[in-house]
């Protein structure tokens, strides 16, 4: 599926013998009827279009602003540029911190996800084995529940996993990225499955020929063929767990107060926001938001042809 | 070759099929059996109490003004959500001006797919964070701000929206859909351009104006996209704990207020569970979040299903 927009201008091009007869005929009943509608349907997305972009720059420019100046009116211009908010966010408000957990949840949670995902998908695809289905059906299911049925023993369980080992338990790295994984496995399960069933058997079946292991055939040919399918489902995966609120908000609090503080971006943003109401920094705040604005939407905008068509193929299967 | 088939798959299957057991399976299976007792979570003891939890939530107002909130976001959200990605996908796919022939979107269909999906990528965190400022009580706030400059709100009385219980809920829906629009514009988008082209040159050619193109061709083959959408919406709406627990008041205990006007099932389960330490009591409420989340899916896509279009 691809989500090219100018495609249309080829459609013609193929159609070439019939078009110029059409032509006149199409021009005038769009002519007839596309007018007024145009300007209504251009004018319905101009308004979405800035519903969307300017509570993003207003806060971009509230970054920029004094607490007098944010309190006293939303259309207030900064009357000076100074970046002394954003010192204040990543350093006193704890946000440099919070980036850096977030940073090390996801790189840890997204490398188990795709491989322990892809590796039970294969295997599922590709081997008959008694309890296939039912294992495959396992995962499936998993994915239709909703977390809330799972919060409070999933709690408890962290909880003493953490008495087996405090790499593991609740505020862990560790236990955190156990659980997204857990959590995404479904889902990426599910779709690789379906991915690993449409590639060719031919190339899998000529390297075991020359002698090559079930792992090795996986991890040197079945992988790098799987790569348009790893990087959509491995998009869906960053911004589901970019996203994830209430996994972190109930398993990553101090537990007492020799526990570092280990809240994912999203929880500290949350806690800076009631702090900074209390102690009116509200620059620092804007700003805060600010830096967990940006580089998403950076990277959103460099990827987007990706990002657009990997979520929605990854939803569509 | 064959003999070295099975140590391969337990070896590859093992890992991900114990850490999805003892994380997602055997804690949903749990959920069942701590429902049933009136355990506190903090101390070891439980009794089996049988359905009492279950009984008590029937009485319970809280939980019931809740699950009402969750009902009415099941049906505007994905109702709304939906019509708006519908008319923005067709306008951006096919509603434009046919210029040299064919079928194309408004000019800069690109640029408006991207701004739309902008929601999708901030996390809903950021998100509850940002609505927060916008919806600020005083001139401060973005909404207030552009009301009053539009002359539709007094200065002096600005509205105060999250405060104000006859409000708080919109506020909260509102954002919502402002989300979730741009997600759903792309996935239409996506299926409306796996349509052929020949289908809408050819309702064209039979005379067909945009409405009708709309509404006898291009619904009736979006069909399995938007029963997909319906339920991943419903889904969405028997959520939304990270925009009521932050939003709105009281902070600190995951919101809901004023008095309850906000409160929705996710809330007051996580209140019961942690700080009122009902662990038993929240497990009921998971299992009733589960069974509505279930019966929604398997209505939506029996009641809802059509005759499969092939092309």
């Amino acid at each position: 599926m691809s989500t090219k927009t100018d495609k249309t201008s080829t459609i013609p091009a193929q159609n070439s013998p019939v078009a110029p007869a059409r032509r006149p005929l199409k021009e005038e009943r769009f002519a007839d009827r596309g007018g007024v509608i145009n300007v209504f349907s251009h004018g319905f997305l101009a308004v979405w279009a800035i519903m969307i972009i300017l509570p993003l720059v207003w806060v971009v420019l509230g970054s920029f602003k004094d607490n007098a100046e944010i309190g006293g009116s939303a259309w207030s211009w900064p009357s000076h540029w100074s970046f002394s908010a954003f010192g204040r966010a990543w350093s006193k408000g704890g946000i440099g911190g919070y980036f850096t957990n977030t940073l090390i949840v996801l790189a840890g949670s997204l490398t188990l996800t795709m491989l322990l995902g892809a590796m039970a998908a294969y295997v599922l695809a590709r081997y008959e084995f008694r309890g296939n289905r039912i294992i495959f059906y396992m995962f499936v299911a998993g994915a239709m529940f909703p977390v809330y049925l799972a919060l409070v023993p999933l709690f408890f369980m962290v909880k003493n996993l953490g008495s087996i080992s405090p790499l593991l338990g609740l505020n862990s790295y560790l236990g955190l990225i156990l659980v997204y994984v857990a959590y995404s496995l479904p889902f990426t399960v599910f779709f690789l499955h379906s991915f690993f069933r449409t590639l060719p058997t031919a190339v899998h079946e000529a390297a075991m020929m020359d002698g090559c292991s079930h792992a090795r055939a996986f991890f040197q040919v079945m992988l790098p063929m799987a790569k348009s399918g790893l990087i959509s489902v491995g998009i869906f995966n960053v911004l589901g767990q970019w996203n994830q609120y209430l996994l972190p908000v109930t398993l990553m609090q101090q537990q007492g107060g020799s526990d570092p503080d280990r809240s994912m971006l999203a929880q500290g943003l949350v806690n800076l926001a009631s702090t900074s109401g209390y102690a009116s920094d509200f620059p620092g705040l804007f700003a805060g938001m600010t830096i967990a604005m940006l580089p998403v939407l950076v990277v959103y905008l460099s990827f987007q042809k990706q990002v657009q068509s990997g979520l929605t193929s990854a939803t569509l299967k | 070759m064959r003999h070295r088939k099975y140590p391969f798959i337990v070896g590859f299957l093992f890992l991900p099929v114990l850490l999805y057991t003892v994380l997602v399976i055997w804690p949903y299976i749990q959920t069942f059996g701590y429902s049933l007792t009136d355990w506190s979570g903090v101390s070891p003891s439980m009794n089996f109490v049988g359905f009492k939890n279950y009984t008590a939530l029937l009485h319970d107002d809280i939980f019931m003004t809740a699950l009402g909130h969750n009902l009415l976001l099941i049906v505007l959200l994905p109702v709304v959500t939906i019509v708006l990605a519908l008319f923005f996908a067709f306008m951006l796919n096919v509603g434009g001006r046919g210029g040299t022939g064919g079928i194309q979107g408004v000019r800069g269909a690109g640029f408006y797919k991207v701004v739309f999906f902008f929601p999708q990528v901030l996390s809903v965190a950021i998100l509850a964070v940002l609505f927060e400022a916008v919806y600020r009580s005083d001139g401060g706030g973005l909404l207030n701000g552009v009301l009053i400059k539009l002359g539709l709100e007094n200065a002096q009385q600005p509205i105060l929206w999250l405060s104000d219980p006859d409000l708080v809920f919109w506020c909260i829906l509102a954002v919502l859909i402002w989300s979730g629009v741009g997600f759903y514009l792309v996935m239409f988008s996506a299926a409306m351009q796996s349509i052929p082209k020949d289908i809408y040159e050819a309702a064209l050619l039979d005379g067909s104006g945009r409405g009708q193109t709309f509404f006898k061709i291009t619904i009736p083959l979006l069909w399995d996209t938007i029963q997909t959408a319906w339920v991943y919406l419903a889904i969405a709406a028997m959520d939304a704990f990270a925009l009521v627990s932050t939003m709105t008041p009281p902070a600190g205990i995951y919101g809901g207020g004023p008095n309850h006007r906000s409160e929705v099932l996710a809330t007051y389960l996580m209140r019961n569970f942690l700080p009122f330490g009902k662990a038993g009591y929240a497990c009921a409420m998971g299992v009733v979040i589960f069974f509505i989340t279930l019966i929604l899916s398997v209505v939506s896509l029996r009641v809802t299903r059509r005759e499969r279009i092939e092309y």
